[in-house]
């Protein structure tokens, strides 16, 4: 298998330490997070992380379960590049008098659709949402005509097939869940089950 | 006048009642059924001490000699009784000293709850004394953890201490109380037990379809398989697991975890896995056709070789945690859940069977492995002594009766290899994480979760030296246990390494001991040390008919090694019965 982008959602409930928690899943097995970010869900109470990993599907379906088995969280998915639609932001500072002077800064900027956020006297702030090549091909473009700073935020990603997780959550207040913690790969193969 | 009187009836009506936290703590031990606390005092809980001198008439508190001796007895009381077992230690030094056992509870799936002292909270993060971060300390050895900085969390944080430790696949549990938190009076109203908490599903959901898939394979199989780990025992599931392999005629092996579950004299019993398991089943699990994994995780020293593991095998894997599903070994049919709720359901779509052939062949591997290892340990015709003849001789005078608590190293392996069990949870050994100094602190622990057996410690001279300070807990609480050390002057199962892997370069393995008789006589408990075989019985039988506990030293082969094994990266049908397959 082949190791890949995958970008995992996970609903937990907002605990102190829970943080920890899922960050050691990785570095206990010394995997490498590219991206990670806690944010409010569609829920009130329930949180979301998202975090990006470059891995084999195989791994990705282990550390979920694990990262499922501590008590505080509710669900994780995780979903390959095409199943989301995703985004990052990039901010960029950069001296305010080379903008002014030179048209094409502007010309570059409005192309990469970078929009100012702050413009003061010595500096000018834009920012970037997309996709990770497109906010670095922006800083390729701005370090001639000397970038200042560079910050870029996590990936924050919505999941394409999803239907939120307002009916989850009731099947979890439920006492007894309607569905199934997990996913096999056999989960749709009957005929591997049977086959001797 | 009549106003004065109903103000009056209105308070007593409302009934308060104001608890400290060290107070609350103890009530929610009362309500979760606790009697025996394992435990040191120290500064950042002495609340909790204060309280618990109102509470001695109603609570148990064994004061031991060190925080990792609590926590193995916590772990002993609970392997035996099924109960939870609780344990009290201080801030700092003490909540570290619980980290080894927090770490062997949690690979061994062992219900404890840890409360452990912490400094007042106005002080967290300002390096006070004997303030430790115990919660980053401990997250990845406990199923769950929480610090409580208010007093009046404290009744919903234990139910819900209780609740994780014990259900589901149990774990350590551990909470840390400030001391403000302790001290602190509140309104106290009332426990209420947790049954639920919306993040945590401690059972899957059981699907019917892979019920009926699992029993369609075992039917068409004709040489099916059962190994079986300790989720058999955790989930009580003794009788269900016996009905099921009863009916459907299949013969089963236990891991090291899992020992004891079914008597170890049952006929369809062939024996232990793993790298020094018996020969069959470990030749045998790569011929099988289908593989029945019972509540068991797959530890690499049971599976030896991966890629080299029941390959030709249609795997079926009953476990109630999910994310031991396909974690080491490829599943074909995953039965999630308690399987004292899904071996009934197997069970009733099972065919009855005998599979007679397939169980001749385990006969066939068990005579090889007789004459080639059984024979020569049990029976020897050296003048040394050896483990397994002590084993043997232990057998007779229990009738398997008794629970056998191990240390770790050869006497683990001889003892797990060789004693013999009529009653589930008997053989208390550390098998995940292989904690030297295991035994005698755990041993003191199961006499108080159930006084009436006979606990029997057997622990190397290596082993029993890491803990032999809980003698004193022994001594102060009178604790009736039987202390077999199995003394070869070596750590000898690294000795057995260094000589079978690393061309006999014996590197910091001999070890001395003390006269362990006379620091036992030190301690006002009973002992004597044999080295002939002569003696052997006439001591040990002293040693079980002694009131009150009792140490014996055996003086076994120095050099002496414990086949069959498994050697490391190599398959279980590699295995080998002596050195010079190796």
């Amino acid at each position: 298998m082949q190791k890949q982008e995958f970008t995992i959602t996970v609903y937990t409930e907002n605990q102190i330490g829970l943080l920890v928690r899922i960050a050691i899943i990785f570095s206990r097995r010394k995997i490498n997070i590219d991206s990670l970010n806690t944010s409010p869900s569609e829920i009130d109470s329930v949180h979301r992380f998202t975090i990006v990993i470059n891995e084999t599907e195989d791994v990705v379906r282990k550390l979920c379960r694990q990262i499922e088995k501590q008590v505080e969280v509710l669900k994780t998915y995780y979903n390959n590049n095409d199943e989301i639609v995703w985004q990052e932001l990039a901010l960029y500072k950069v001296p305010t008098d080379i903008i002014a002077e030179e048209v094409k800064v502007e010309r570059l900027l409005s192309q990469h659709g970078a929009k100012a956020v702050v413009i003061r006297k010595d500096y000018t702030v834009f920012e970037v949402a997309g996709h990770r090549e497109e906010t670095d091909n922006l800083i390729k473009v701005l370090e001639p005509y000397g970038l200042i700073e560079f910050v870029r935020s996590a990936r924050i990603a919505i999941i394409k097939n999803s239907e939120g997780f307002h009916k989850k959550l009731k099947e979890f207040e439920y006492r007894e869940p309607g569905e199934v913690a997990t996913e096999n790969e056999f989960l749709n193969q009957n005929e591997e089950v049977f086959s001797m | 006048m009549k106003a004065v009187e109903l103000v009056e009836e209105k308070i007593e009506t409302k009934k308060q009642m104001f608890l400290t936290g060290g107070q609350a703590v103890l009530e929610a031990f009362l309500e979760e059924g606790v009697d025996t606390i394992f435990g040191y005092p120290g500064g950042a809980i002495m609340p909790i001490y204060d309280a618990l001198y109102d509470y001695n008439d109603r609570l148990k508190h064994i004061l031991v000699r060190h925080e990792q001796g609590a926590i193995h007895a916590a772990q002993g009381f609970a392997r035996v009784s099924g109960k939870t077992g609780v344990v009290f230690a201080t801030s700092g030094p003490g909540a570290t000293n619980l980290v080894t056992g927090l770490a062997d509870a949690m690979i061994d799936s062992t219900p404890v709850v840890c409360i452990t002292g912490q400094v007042f909270a106005h002080l967290l993060g300002t390096d006070a004394f004997q303030e430790i971060d115990v919660i980053n300390i401990t997250t990845p050895v406990t199923k769950w953890n929480f610090q409580v900085t208010d007093a009046t969390e404290i009744p919903a944080v234990l139910a819900k201490a209780f609740y994780i430790a014990g259900s589901g696949r149990p774990g350590p549990v551990l909470i840390d109380i400030t001391k403000n938190a302790q001290l602190q009076q509140f309104e106290y109203e009332r426990y209420e037990k947790c049954n639920h908490i919306r993040s945590y599903r401690p059972k899957p959901i059981i699907r019917k379809k892979y019920i009926e898939a699992a029993a369609a394979l075992i039917n068409n199989a004709t040489r099916p398989f059962v190994i079986f780990g300790q989720g058999v025992i955790l989930g009580n599931a003794e009788k269900e697991f016996k009905a099921f392999i009863e009916k459907a005629g299949i013969p089963a092996a236990w891991t090291i975890m899992g020992m004891s579950a079914i008597p170890t004299n049952h006929p369809l019993g062939v024996g232990m896995l793993g790298m020094h398991g018996n020969y069959g089943p470990n030749v045998l699990t790569n011929e099988c056709d289908v593989l029945i994994a019972v509540g068991m995780r797959f530890d690499d020293r049971v599976t030896g070789r991966l890629d080299k593991y029941a390959k030709q095998a249609k795997i079926i894997h009953l476990d109630i945690d999910p994310s031991e599903i396909d974690k080491n070994v490829k599943t074909n049919v995953p039965v999630w859940g308690d399987c004292k709720e899904t071996l009934p359901m197997l069970t009733a779509l099972v065919e009855q069977k005998n599979h007679t052939d397939w169980h001749q062949k385990f006969k066939d591997y068990q005579l090889k492995e007789d004459e080639k290892c059984i024979g020569p340990e049990l029976n020897p015709t050296t003048d040394e002594l050896t483990m397994g003849e002590v084993i043997k001789l232990l057998n007779e005078l229990t009738n398997g009766e008794a629970v056998i608590v191990t240390d770790v190293g050869q006497h683990q392996m001889v003892a797990c290899r060789y004693a013999k069990y009529n009653n589930s949870k008997s053989n208390i050994t550390s098998g995940g994480l292989g904690t030297m100094g295991f035994a005698l602190p755990t041993a003191i622990g199961a006499k108080f979760g159930a006084p009436s057996k006979t606990i029997i410690a057997i622990a190397g001279d290596g082993g029993i030296q890491m803990t032999i300070q809980e003698l004193g807990t022994i001594m102060q609480f009178d604790v009736e246990i039987k202390i077999l050390i199995l003394n070869n002057q070596f750590l000898g199962m690294v000795r057995q390494w260094q000589q079978l892997f690393h061309e006999k370069r014996y590197s910091f393995v001999g070890i001395t001991s003390p006269n362990f008789v006379q620091v036992a006589k030190g301690y006002y408990i009973e002992g004597q040390k044999v080295s002939e075989r002569e003696k052997l019985k006439d001591a040990l039988q002293t040693m079980l008919q002694h009131k009150g506990s009792y140490l014996l030293e055996v003086m076994v082969g120095k050099e002496n090694n414990v086949f069959p094994m498994v050697p490391q990266g190599k398959g279980v049908s590699e295995i080998v019965l002596s050195k010079e397959e190796i």
